[in-house]
């Protein structure tokens, strides 16, 4: 049987910490996450591993492997070159709890501070053009790899200035929703930080849901901070339309 | 700051991340370089009749000492230096901010994206498409134009160069993100305004290939002078089919 040699960071919160490695027989049909549960049952008991669904649905499982983005649960070993060590590591934009698990608890922090859905009151009526768009962003399973890749917050760690690309898609959905009645483009241009993102689109590259988080909400966004913010041409018709 | 997580080098990614970039920045570099000379040069745009993309609409004015290309260049080449694609693809291999994914180059804080002058100008993308626009109505004018010989229709390699040069950057234009937005984008429901949606759909197919377009019209723009330029030097002779 094929053997691999699997690179894992080992460390706690606040000591640093170092690659160790381990051989795992691999066997077809094998993910990334099958060779660390291997490791966690047969040389590291106390191996910390995030996971759940193992079918790529509940997002718990995101780490950085041979320096790409993904799902272990959903990267398989045979599209791995297994003549070199493969090096698991926990997404570098988040503070590390214990080897491949990270606190995320600032995304959850980010989403409160967005204003939710608003309907207006009485009998509330859509259609399936209206909603089809925003339908796409619902498929998020906050894996967070988006937040991850995205080098606003990965390289320059501003998570003090901007919200993040999940956020976005967020917004997105709110804001794009036909029967929603809340305004959030001055929270975009504001403490979401929409101006930080320079659209290079790691994001959308490694959404394991496909996504298209950057033209089909980032941008549109933009758009719309644009028309509000940016166009000296539309803040006179407004103007003089009274609004 | 929040407190940041585990460190390690620039990337531990093994495979040739460096590629892309570096390929993005020959393309548009020779684009540039190539831009600027003929803009310099300031002749051999016209073969009649066929005129360079780079100098129409032809404006040669007498209180303007220098290349009229300077005067028309502005609004295509911002439309482009502003355009959503092209932003992505000079920020990765020109400023290397970042040069590929999960390739960390900078450092924590000292960032500020597009929320600053100049680059908060970049906001005024739908300006340059207006811009750009006018000036694609005078290509397909010249395209036309193409196709007329000493006053009789006529096809020459020229010909459709230029209508394919007009086509690509009409596609280019069309599959714009700032456009789609124009177009029905900014509305949130589409079921009150059926003819918006339908061109929201279709410019959405467009915009879907936005890369491709931005490409194929900038290498086409480059060759169509180009091939404006042999024919009026005299170095080729235009081949006529008709």
């Amino acid at each position: 049987m094929a053997e691999a040699t699997i690179m894992v960071f080992r460390g706690e919160a606040h000591q640093g910490g170092e690659e160790k490695e381990y051989t795992v027989p691999v066997q077809e049909g094998m993910v990334v996450l099958d060779a660390l549960l291997y490791i966690q049952a047969n040389y590291a008991g106390d191996l910390a591993v995030r996971w759940n669904c193992k079918a790529a649905k509940c997002g718990s499982c995101s780490a950085e492997i041979n320096g790409k983005l993904g799902l272990t649960c959903k990267m398989r070993m045979d599209s791995l070159p297994l003549e070199e060590p493969v090096r698991v590591y926990p997404m570098k934009t988040f503070p590390l709890i214990k080897d491949l698990v990270t606190d995320v608890s600032w995304n959850y922090e980010i989403e409160k501070r967005i204003p939710p859905f608003a309907p207006p009151e009485g009998e509330l009526t859509m259609y399936q053009e209206d909603i089809d768009r925003i339908q796409e962003f619902r498929k998020c399973i906050e894996c967070f790899l988006c937040q991850n890749i995205c080098h606003v917050l990965r390289t320059h760690d501003r998570k003090d200035s901007f919200f993040g690309p999940r956020y976005m898609i967020k917004i997105a959905e709110l804001q794009m929703h036909p029967l929603d009645t809340v305004d959030r483009t001055e929270l975009l241009n504001g403490d979401g930080g929409m101006g930080f993102c320079n659209i290079t689109k790691c994001c959308t590259e490694v959404c394991p849901e496909n996504i298209q988080i950057t033209d089909n909400a980032i941008i549109p966004l933009k758009e719309r901070v644009a028309d509000r913010f940016f166009d000296p041409l539309l803040w006179i018709l407004r103007k003089l339309a009274g609004k | 700051m929040a407190q940041a997580g585990v460190q390690h080098s620039m990337t531990l990614r093994t495979d040739a991340w460096w590629v892309a970039p570096l390929v993005t920045f020959v393309m548009l570099s020779a684009f540039v370089v190539y831009t600027t000379w003929r803009i310099i040069e300031n002749q051999y745009y016209l073969a009649e009749p066929y005129l360079s993309p780079l100098y129409s609409p032809l404006l040669l004015l007498d209180w303007w000492p220098l290349s009229p290309a300077i005067l028309i260049l502005w609004a295509p080449g911002g439309f482009r230096l502003t355009c959503y694609y092209y932003r992505k693809a000079y920020y990765r291999s020109f400023v290397l901010s970042p040069p590929a994914c999960a390739v960390d180059r900078g450092k924590p804080g000292e960032y500020c994206g597009e929320t600053r002058f100049p680059l908060i100008l970049q906001n005024l993308h739908r300006y340059f498409f207006y811009a750009a626009g006018v000036v694609l109505v005078f290509l397909w004018y010249d395209a036309f134009k193409a196709f007329v010989f000493d006053e009789k229709f006529g096809v020459g390699v020229g010909s459709i160069v230029l209508l394919l040069n007009a086509a690509l950057l009409t596609m280019y234009s069309l599959s714009c993100h700032s456009f789609r937005h124009m177009i029905g984008g900014k509305l949130n429901v589409f079921s009150k305004c059926p003819t918006r949606f339908m061109l929201w759909k279709a410019v959405s197919g467009f915009n879907e290939h936005h890369m491709f377009w931005a490409w194929f019209s900038l290498i086409v723009v480059s060759l169509t002078d180009l091939y404006v330029r042999l024919v009026a030097s005299g170095a080729i002779q235009d081949v006529r089919f008709i």
